[in-house]
């Protein structure tokens, strides 16, 4: 069966998203990735959307379903890269993705993990090295 | 308005709202679109697809390339033997929906197009059509 790879860097845990993807292989995905997220206890999730030329509304909402069950399952998710156009297109179509955050590219969206995650610890400084 | 060219493409399984899309997409670009206006028709015509895959039971979308004397722009036509849409006025609400969805696909569509017609019947089906100029 079609699936999207996930990456494992430490304690998080990378996608790529970069086809257009039919509605089965998203939902498979965030399926692989609720149980990548236990299996490696992973803390944190970065979702890499640069390569998607649009989010509809069951695209945003599995991004969103994803964001939701890493936090009720202790990790943080961040969606990068998002295009411009699809940022125009998607809050014309009513999608604000609340509750979901984001950054620019995967660095800034790595920084950002790190300091959700790592931040709340007392041994922050041991941060991972990537 | 003239219709110059018409494409038709059958929707019955997930996979094919992806085909939908690509033919969107380019037929979009060969119009000229920018950027913003091809990701706004894909998007609209994606959440179209899948509504009349949802609640019409799948169907056919017609592609057109329309021209008036001004300017040129994509018709999409998306048209099921369903059971059709019994308060159209309710169904194009935000946030409402019949099924699992977020009840954007409608409204959301008719945002992100330049024109938009419904047509329903009860137990005959649903023609939904948009209209984005170049």
């Amino acid at each position: 069966m079609e699936r999207i790879p996930i990456l494992k860097m430490g304690e998080f845990l990378l996608v790529t998203i970069q086809v257009d993807m039919h509605d089965r292989l998203a939902l498979t995905l965030q399926d692989d990735l609720t149980s990548q997220i236990v299996k490696h206890h992973a803390k944190g999730v970065l979702i890499d959307i640069s390569t998607l030329e649009m989010v509809d509304s069951f695209i945003g909402r599995m991004l969103g379903s994803i964001a939701g069950m890493a936090r009720l399952l202790d990790a943080e998710t961040v969606v990068v890269g998002m295009q411009p156009s699809v940022a125009i297109t998607l809050v014309e179509l009513g999608l604000s993705m609340q509750g979901i955050r984001t950054a620019l590219d995967v660095e800034k969206g790595m920084a950002a993990l790190k300091v959700a995650v790592l931040g709340t610890r007392e041994d922050a400084d041991d941060g991972i090295d990537l | 308005m003239t219709v110059s060219t018409s494409e038709s493409l059958e929707l019955r399984t997930s996979e094919d709202i992806v085909l939908v899309r690509q033919a969107v997409r380019k037929k979009a670009v060969a119009l000229g679109f920018g950027l913003v206006d091809q990701t706004k028709v894909v998007t609209a015509s994606s959440e179209l697809a899948r509504n009349m895959l949802n609640y019409g039971g799948g169907g056919t979308v017609q592609l057109e390339v329309v021209q008036n004397d001004r300017r040129s722009g994509l018709r999409l036509i998306f048209e099921d033997q369903g059971p059709g849409i019994p308060d159209i006025a309710l169904a194009l609400k935000d946030g409402y929906t019949s099924g699992q969805g977020m009840g954007l696909g409608l409204g959301g569509a008719k945002r992100l197009s330049h024109e938009f017609e419904i047509h329903s019947t009860v137990g005959e089906g649903t023609r939904v059509s948009i209209l984005r100029w170049r």
